[in-house]
């Protein structure tokens, strides 16, 4: 069996989570785990990804021409690695997964599998098409498999546990075709919206941005994550980072709250899977209800303040 | 500066689509088609960097069936100057349509070419990265602003964490997320003036591509599907459900 390469999402210092989901698909597959960490002063992530159970050996490719991780530079470096024997080769279906892997596939041409939510087979895979409202069953002949994992779909592998050898590769230098500028990164202390165990969403009813503290107050009550609608964020209430949806973020927490929202199908295939869905909506008639495990038809300005005080009580 | 506009013609989004009973596909038949909104934002972007003076003349282009030729009035009636079908009735994926395209740019040598970054029915998110890798040029996916000055692009994306900006030597590929423009409606004389527009059509053939599918689809079923839930009267009650019956606070 030929080993599976998992491309390691981090900042330097520690890995994403996102990485931890692309190593449970990768068990799924079957063969030996490697993760590779492309960086600068990348160490401390390798580390990190030596430690995650089921790892057979991380390779740590530690070149300036990495600091950002952009496609230019890091896809001639995968393929070559790729080319060296590996049968897959894995990512989180992230922005960053997104926009590397495609371009790895078509310089080692072969297809690239988007989105994965499930592992039939070695070569056979389901992934969601349609916003989600068909799942396709999808068969590969290419001798290596791209892949990017939905990780709503696969728990994490255990962070601990693991104690894999960290081999270095020497780096493919830079493409010089593109360069990094800027980031201009949300802060938040509530916890990551594709990893928190409650979300709280708000549409267009939200009216502005400045009614969303009544939903930060309800978020910090629950230890939930905000995220919101397209139209919310088309509109300027929150940054572009918080959209749920077919094009934006797929999250399936334990609870996921729709305050506003009218449950548009772009809007559904990003939060459908969420374990209980809660909707806040004055229109009785608003989709979002069809997929609500529980429904409440209120003017949200009344009821999400009420919420938040009965959760008080508790 | 020459700019090539890649859009394709899919359900358009508002169908609530149907899949077939024998799990070949979902059913297309008498279904309402449009530009996939990701490219209008694509041709949008084109056509203001025309009127900015920035670009020169627009060509976009369509991989599909003879229906595609809509698509791409809709294109033209938006303001792109020249369309090329690349005409086949074979499911187009990613990989395919990124060698056509680049055997296209080969010949017309555009400075910029902007796409969606999805295509909203295989919601593949691949075809603009996998383009400028055959082409070896830089890539801003997911743009929310591209600004071309001095053989240069400057593009900001949306990526998981807010926004990171790049710079690309020029040519390079864009593909557009939501934030990067709103289109225009074409007006009745514009569509009236984009039918004398043009069209040309080719075949893969004789572009030297084949676009056969590298992924063979074994089946299309329907998601599991939600059970209905109920109304509750009021937040006091929603917040008993929520702890004593799903017990998830
Ligand atoms: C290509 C494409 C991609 C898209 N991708 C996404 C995506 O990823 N994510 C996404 O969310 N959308 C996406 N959309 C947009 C989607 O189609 C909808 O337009 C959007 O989800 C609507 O947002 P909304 O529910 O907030 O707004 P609306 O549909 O306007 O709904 C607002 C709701 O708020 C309710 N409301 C108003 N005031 C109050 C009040 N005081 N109290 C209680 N309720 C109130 C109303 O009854 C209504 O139901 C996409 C669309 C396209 C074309
Ligand atoms: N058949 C096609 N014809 C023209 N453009 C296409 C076609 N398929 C994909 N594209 C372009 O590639 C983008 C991304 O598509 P995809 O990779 O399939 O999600 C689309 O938004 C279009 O701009």
């Amino acid at each position: 069996m030929a080993n599976i390469l998992v491309i390691a999402e981090h900042d330097n210092a520690a890995l994403k989570p996102a990485t931890l989901n692309a190593v449970t698909a990768a068990g799924k597959i079957g063969g030996d785990i490697h993760i590779l960490v492309a960086g600068k002063g990348a160490q401390a992530a390798a580390d990190a990804a030596a430690k995650v159970a089921g790892v057979a050996k991380v390779l740590l490719a530690d070149d300036a021409a990495y600091e950002h991780q952009l496609p230019e530079d890091v896809a001639p470096l995968v393929v070559s690695l790729a080319k060296s024997g590996y049968g897959h080769v894995l990512a989180g279906a992230t922005s960053m997964g997104k926009n590397l892997l495609p371009r790895v596939a078509a310089l080692l041409d072969v297809a690239a599998i988007s989105d994965i939510t499930g592992v039939a087979s070695a070569d056979t895979f389901e992934r969601p098409i349609y916003a989600g409202n068909a799942i396709a069953t999808v068969q590969s002949s290419d001798a290596v498999k791209i892949i990017t994992v939905r990780t709503t779909a696969f728990e994490t592998a255990a962070a601990e546990g693991g104690s894999a050898a960290v081999e270095t590769v020497a780096g493919a230098g830079a493409a010089s075709l593109s360069r990094f500028v800027s980031a201009e990164l949300t802060k938040s202390e509530r916890p990551e919206l594709t990893a928190a165990r409650v979300v709280v969403s708000g549409g267009r009813g939200m009216q502005s941005g400045e009614n969303f503290p009544l939903l930060e107050a309800l978020a910090d009550k629950l230890g939930a994550a905000v995220g919101a609608s397209r139209a919310a964020v088309d509109a300027g209430f929150v940054p572009n980072d918080y959209q749920v949806g077919q094009t934006g973020k797929i999250v399936a927490p334990e609870l996921y709250i729709a305050v506003g929202i009218s449950g548009a199908i772009q809007h559904l295939a990003g939060m459908k899977d969420s374990k209980v869905i809660v909707a806040i909506n004055k229109d009785e008639e608003a989709p979002i209800f069809q997929v609500a495990d529980y429904g409440l038809v209120a003017d949200l300005f009344k009821a999400v303040p009420e919420l938040t005080a009965e959760l008080d009580k508790r | 500066m020459k700019i090539l506009c890649a859009v394709k013609r899919v359900v358009d989004y508002n169908v609530k689509i149907r899949v077939k009973t024998d799990q070949s596909g979902v059913e297309t038949s008498n279904v309402k088609f449009s530009m996939n909104p990701f490219d209008e934002i694509a041709v949008e972007e084109a056509v203001r960097l025309k009127e900015a003076g920035t670009a020169t003349e627009i060509v976009v282009v369509s991989i599909g069936p003879a229906q595609a030729q809509e698509t791409l009035r809709t294109a033209l009636a938006m303001g792109a100057d020249r369309a090329i079908l690349v005409q086949t009735d074979v499911e187009t994926q990613p990989l395919a349509v990124a060698k056509v395209l680049k055997a296209l740019v080969e010949k017309e040598a555009p400075g910029l070419v902007i796409l969606g970054k999805q295509a909203i029915d295989d919601d593949c998110n691949q075809t603009g990265q996998m383009l400028a890798a055959l082409l070896g040029w830089g890539q801003g996916t997911f743009a929310s602003k591209v600004v071309p000055a001095d053989g240069k692009v400057t593009v900001t994306r949306e990526i998981d964490g807010g926004l990171e900006t790049v710079e690309l030597a020029l040519p390079a590929v864009v593909t557009a997320d939501l934030r990067l423009n709103e289109p225009r409606y074409a007006s009745l004389p514009n569509i009236m003036k984009a039918k004398k527009k043009p069209l040309e059509t080719v075949t893969p053939d004789s572009l030297g591509v084949d676009v056969t599918p590298r992924l063979t689809t074994l089946k299309v079923t329907e998601p599991a599907k939600r059970k209905a839930g109920v109304k509750v009267a009021d937040v006091a009650a929603l917040v008993d459900k929520l702890k004593n019956e799903a017990r998830v606070i």
